[in-house]
């Protein structure tokens, strides 16, 4: 162990040391090859074999079943949309945040209910670490070197759950990024967090959008938009007001899309004393806080608590496609 | 008992080459001035523009698109085909 921490291979918690034997075990998690190519790995370009994710799931805590969700995770984290190198570089607090859909969140036990977004559960502990070993042993992303963060966020160690699709009238985040229902996909997302959302006296899917819209603006800062992504995991407290109203997914989203804009007289710089903001020239527009697309809500969290949970997205971009969540169906 | 572990990494390493020393004088040379794409680096760097060509110090724009994506090869080796130096703008 020690000699891991010595070699700089430890995100700085302790690793599983990567015996041959416990590679080998982890390797027969999936039917790839172990000498498969996966891509080129972010800041050095490095390429990542089948092999190389493996010595590094393996360091990270996984059990072999993870491994083609780390794999498909990865492909995800490489796909240009996405972009990790900028990701890894940026000093901003966000890191990929990992969501599993489909039979396999299932199959591998993962947390989608009480404390989801928290410790406890090995799939969802150990696969975002896994991803995070790569970029950084394979990739040679580390912190202080090419990651500038100037805070980071304890987010960058793992943050990866499964989403609830316990509620079949509830389209799950795979089936609203285009795949079949049963699919197995990871999705990635360019964030961190989690950030409370405390909502214990709105009853109406109406009231609880515009109070959801209030919490929603503070991402990075109330006068900072035009420019957010999020994830919202709703928890099932919350979500149970927008069902009983009879709201879908596409329904709260653009709902939520259309509550978060905001007059730009209230947004402009040094309105309200405040030097931050858009410029004055724009005093008499209606401004959205998001991206058209930039909210994704995740149903997750367990049954007690109007509480749900914003995993702001990174602040960066000129555009909308700039930078995209990316989805993968899971190859076993 | 030895016990043998796997290489997570990619076995490589990066090629580490010394940086140029600063130059003395800028007297004779190009400054490349580099946008790096954040809001409002243009501003900045037409400030700088205008205090080096103030001071008969030649200079060159370059630019990314963005700056959550790395910089062209091309950009990368114009720059260092064409310019003595190079100015990064770095913050919003």
């Amino acid at each position: 162990m020690e000699i891991c921490y010595q070699r700089g291979w430890t995100d700085g918690l302790p690793v599983t040391p990567p015996t041959d034997e416990r590679v080998l075990r982890m390797l027969r998690g999936t039917t790839r090859k172990p000498d498969e190519v996966i891509g080129r790995i972010p800041p050095f370009l490095a390429e990542c074999t089948v092999e190389k994710a493996a010595i590094n799931a393996v360091m990270a805590g996984c059990l072999p079943e993870y491994l083609p969700v780390v794999l498909a995770a990865l492909e995800a984290a490489l796909e240009p949309e996405f972009t990790l190198h900028g990701l890894l570089a940026t000093t901003y607090f966000s890191g990929p945040i990992v969501i599993v859909n489909g039979p396999v969140a299932r199959r591998i036990d993962m947390n989608c209910g009480i404390n989801a977004l928290g410790q406890g559960n090995r799939a969802n502990a150990t696969i975002g670490r896994a991803l995070n070993l790569i970029v950084r042993n394979v990739g040679g992303g580390r912190p202080g070197e090419a990651d500038r963060a100037t805070l980071g966020a304890p987010s960058k160690y793992t943050l990866c759950f499964a989403e609830d699709e316990s509620d079949p009238g509830w389209e799950p985040l795979s089936v609203a990024r285009g795949f079949a229902r049963g699919a197995s996909t990871v999705t990635l997302f360019q964030g961190h967090g989690p950030e409370a959302f405390v909502d214990q006296k709105s009853r109406t899917a109406e009231a609880l959008t515009r109070s959801l819209a209030m919490a929603l603006n503070r991402i990075g800062h109330p006068k900072l938009v035009q420019n957010a992504r999020a994830i919202l995991v709703l928890s099932p407290e919350h979500y149970a007001i927008f069902r009983d109203a009879g709201w879908d997914r596409r329904r709260i989203e653009s709902a939520l899309y259309e509550a978060t804009q905001r007059p730009g007289r209230e947004l402009i710089a040094f309105a309200d004393g405040v030097g931050e903001g858009i410029p004055a020239s724009r005093a008499g527009e209606a401004v959205p806080k998001f991206y058209e697309g930039g909210l994704m809500i995740v149903r997750a969290g367990g049954p007690a608590g109007l509480f749900s949970a914003i995993l702001p997205g990174w602040l960066a971009g000129r555009n909308r496609l700039e930078l995209q969540p990316v989805t993968k169906e899971i190859r076993l | 008992m030895t016990t043998w572990l796997r290489d997570p990494t990619a076995e490589t390493s990066a090629l580490m080459r010394p940086r140029k020393s600063p130059p003395k004088s800028l007297d004779g040379l190009t400054v490349a001035l580099m946008d790096i794409g954040k809001t409002r680096s243009d501003e900045f760097l037409n400030q700088v523009e205008a205090r080096f060509n103030e001071r008969g110090i030649k200079t060159r724009r370059y630019a990314k698109p963005t700056n959550t994506k790395v910089a062209p090869a091309e950009v990368v080796q114009n720059i260092a085909t064409e310019a003595d130096l190079v100015l990064i703008g770095l913050s919003d």
